[in-house]
């Protein structure tokens, strides 16, 4: 056989082809490594960008309190005397939680200790005791226990972030502070406890006291106007372009526009919003309404795109089928198209959305970078949302501020994770073979 | 446009032993006494290219008409001019008349829902909705609005699946989704579907030409049952098939209708030379 092949002198085949084997496969284990080395890359920075936030970020789930024994005397808390709201209001809570430090280290004497003594226990405290008081005025003249948050720098000395092997010059709490954390602690005042104000407040000055239950929020209307709007507005503009609109030069340049507006930054988009929503409709600044509005010109494009890809995969062999039966366009689109491509565009609207969540840049630009402790409750509150609570913590001195920014990464990162395995799970309930 | 030069139509037969096809020249009699649908001076355009030329032709009722001809030949873009399918490409451009029941059907008014319930289609490819069987058979009378009540759908279905042999195959499993089935199966299915609406004429696009020789068998039997009912066209690229199931056959060569006859005619005794070769298997 091989002799038949070896006309004009060449070799014969199957020794060509032996010859160039190893050769074949040198390249292939060439290239299986290069992407074996690219996967072990990609993954450990990854694992890097998770360690990193996981390990700075795990302490903000927990937070220092004190236990402190509070003296509700009704000269300090109802100085009307009459248990009225109004007079409740008017106590002096910040003497109480004073006197009930002062009442453990009665050594404490001089105005500047006792003003540092003061700074380890929460502002929040008084605030505490307070509502506690309106809740329940037959508190008054009692003498309570209570866990109350530690001040930041005494939960960060708690957490093992302030040592004493930096001077005391250079620490945010001085030797003395520290004497009497330690003597807190010994007493079995001071516990580490579940971080609830991180869930349950909006933002604050106090990294003690901050959450992102605001911000959490504010994405969540800002997303739902979005969803709202995107959706339905993005699935027609695929499905008119995709079955209905003819094939000319306008729809090429519709097209055209629809891809670079998908590329377009989105701090442009934030611009806009600023322009239009803002200055020419005199929506409210930093809202979730207008927040939404920006976000859906943003997430547009990318749900376009997506769904008229969809749409494409549908085989036209169903079209063909509706159509020979006598449906109208309508009909074949609306019976058979659309539930086709369905999956498809769920897919591609909870990624845009999940990009929606994760945006920042052009709320900025629309006053959602305000400093809002309130947590809103409609579409017209101000808010902040959570990439930009991050931006905003991020920005922030204190050093309690640090762990609660990698929290509140955390969190988002849980929300975008969660979304993109319902993106998984409606493709896999609703995908159908054919 | 050459086609325009020969808009005149003539029966004179060509010379024996020309290999020449000329457009509007066809021999035989294209035309039938009980025309369903009938078709002069059928032009097809893709673009700038024609694919079918000056293309005249009858279609009987209750008759089986089998077209037939070497891939490219235009025989399936001529049958989709039957019922519009050809709309749906949106640089095909159809000129001459084509009448059902001496209706224009490229008439303004002639809504094109109307003209596809009239004239069903069947596809080369089985393609049953991603839905299940009853829904498949439903489908049409549902849109039509040809039921009454459920009752009467369900009755719809049942004749449609029996009329096209497949009910007792599948009157156990009506909500199993319809791609679940075999090929051929599914060929039947689509058959179902297409003459669930009650339609004057089916057209056929080389319904077998994806299924094996069992399957092929029964599509051919079942063809042959429902023409006591319904005219059909069929474009198939089997000669056997052609010569097994039609009444009239007709041979497309480069989109020109070359010669058209009984079946038994064209097989036999051929007139023109591209027929002879093409039936006797020297090309296509």
């Amino acid at each position: 056989m091989s002799s038949t092949n070896n006309a004009g002198g060449r070799p014969p085949v199957l020794e060509v082809v032996r010859a160039s084997l190893p050769r074949r496969y040198r390249a292939e284990a060439r290239f299986k490594a290069y992407g074996i080395i690219a996967l072990v890359l990609a993954i450990s920075f990854l694992g890097l960008l998770l360690t990193t936030i996981i390990g700075n970020g795990y302490t903000a789930f927990q937070q220092t309190y004190m236990k402190l024994e509070f003296n509700l005397d009704a000269e300090t808390v109802d100085p009307q005397g009459d248990a009225s709201e109004a007079s409740l209001r008017a106590g002096n809570y910040l003497a109480v939680v004073r006197n009930a430090l002062y009442g453990l280290f009665p050594e404490v004497t001089s105005r500047s200790d006792r003003r540092a003594l003061n700074s380890l226990v929460s502002t929040g405290a008084m605030f505490e005791l307070q509502n506690m008081v309106l809740d329940d005025p037959s508190l008054v003249g009692q003498t309570i226990e209570l866990w109350v948050p530690a001040d930041d720098d005494a939960d960060m000395y708690r957490k093992g972030r302030i040592t004493t092997e930096v001077p005391e010059s250079e620490r945010r709490l001085s030797d003395k502070q520290l004497g009497w954390l330690d003597a807190l602690a010994d007493q079995g005042r001071l516990e580490l406890k579940f971080n609830t104000a991180l869930f349950t407040n909006g933002d604050s000055r106090d990294p003690e006291l901050a959450g992102i239950l605001g911000a959490v929020k504010g994405s969540f209307f800002m997303l739902l106007v979005t969803l709202g709007l995107s959706f339905p507005i993005g699935i027609a503009a695929a499905v008119y372009l995709e079955e209905f609109a003819p094939k000319n030069r306008w729809t090429d340049l519709i097209e055209v526009n629809i891809n670079n507006l998908a590329a377009v930054p989105s701090i442009v988009f934030g611009l806009l919003g600023l322009a239009v929503f803002l200055n020419f409709f005199g929506m409210p600044r930093s809202a979730p309404l207008v927040g939404g509005l920006v976000l859906t010109l943003m997430t547009l494009p990318t749900i376009i795109i997506a769904s008229r890809a969809a749409l494409k995969a549908v085989p036209p062999s169903i079209r063909e089928a509706a159509l020979g039966m006598g449906a109208s366009k309508m009909q074949t689109t609306f019976h058979h198209v659309v539930p086709l491509a369905m999956p498809g565009m769920l897919t591609g609207t909870i990624i845009g959305m999940a990009q929606a969540l994760g945006e920042t840049a052009p709320l900025l630009m629309i006053g959602m970078v305000a400093f809002i402790v309130d947590v809103p409750q409609g579409f017209t509150d101000p808010s902040t949302a959570l990439p930009v609570q991050i931006f905003l913590w991020a920005d922030s001195p204190e050093r309690a501020f640090v762990e609660r920014t990698s929290a509140a990464i955390m969190v988002l990162l849980g929300f975008l994770l969660a979304m993109n395995l319902l993106a998984v799970f409606l493709r896999r309930k609703f995908e159908r073979r054919w | 446009m050459p086609a325009e030069a020969n808009r005149a139509v003539s029966e004179r037969p060509r010379p024996e032993g020309t290999t020449e096809a000329v457009p509007g020249k066809t021999i035989g009699d294209y035309t039938h006494p009980d025309a369903v649908m009938s078709c002069r001076n059928v032009d097809v355009y893709y673009g700038d290219k024609q694919a079918v030329m000056d293309v005249s032709l009858d279609i009987g009722r209750n008759e089986v008409i089998s077209m037939i001809g070497p891939s490219g030949c235009g025989k399936s873009t001529f049958l989709r001019c039957l019922n519009r399918m050809n709309d749906t490409i949106d640089i095909a451009r159809v000129t001459g008349d084509i009448t059902l029941d001496g209706e224009n059907i490229y008439d303004k008014r002639l809504d094109v829902v109307q003209l596809r319930a009239r004239v069903g289609m069947v596809f080369q490819k089985p393609n049953p909705f991603p839905k299940s069987i009853f829904e498949n058979v439903a489908y049409g009378p549902r849109i039509h609005g040809m039921a009454r009540d459920k009752t009467d759908l369900e009755e719809i279905v049942h004749e449609s699946l029996e009329r096209a042999g497949l009910l007792k195959e599948v009157k156990d499993r009506m909500d199993q989704p319809g791609t679940g089935l075999s090929g051929g199966q599914q060929q039947r299915l689509c058959i179902a579907r297409a003459i669930a609406v009650n339609p004057e004429v089916v057209l056929m696009d080389e319904p077998c030409s994806a299924l094996d020789p069992i399957a092929t068998a029964r599509i051919e039997d079942l063809i042959d049952e429902l023409k006591q009912k319904y005219t059909i066209a069929i474009v198939t690229h089997s000669m056997q098939q052609a010569a097994r199931v039609s009444q009239r056959t007709a041979y497309f060569h480069l989109g020109i209708l070359v010669e058209v006859g009984t079946t038994d005619h064209i097989f036999t005794n051929p007139t023109h030379k591209l027929t002879e070769d093409y039936i006797t298997g020297r090309f296509g």
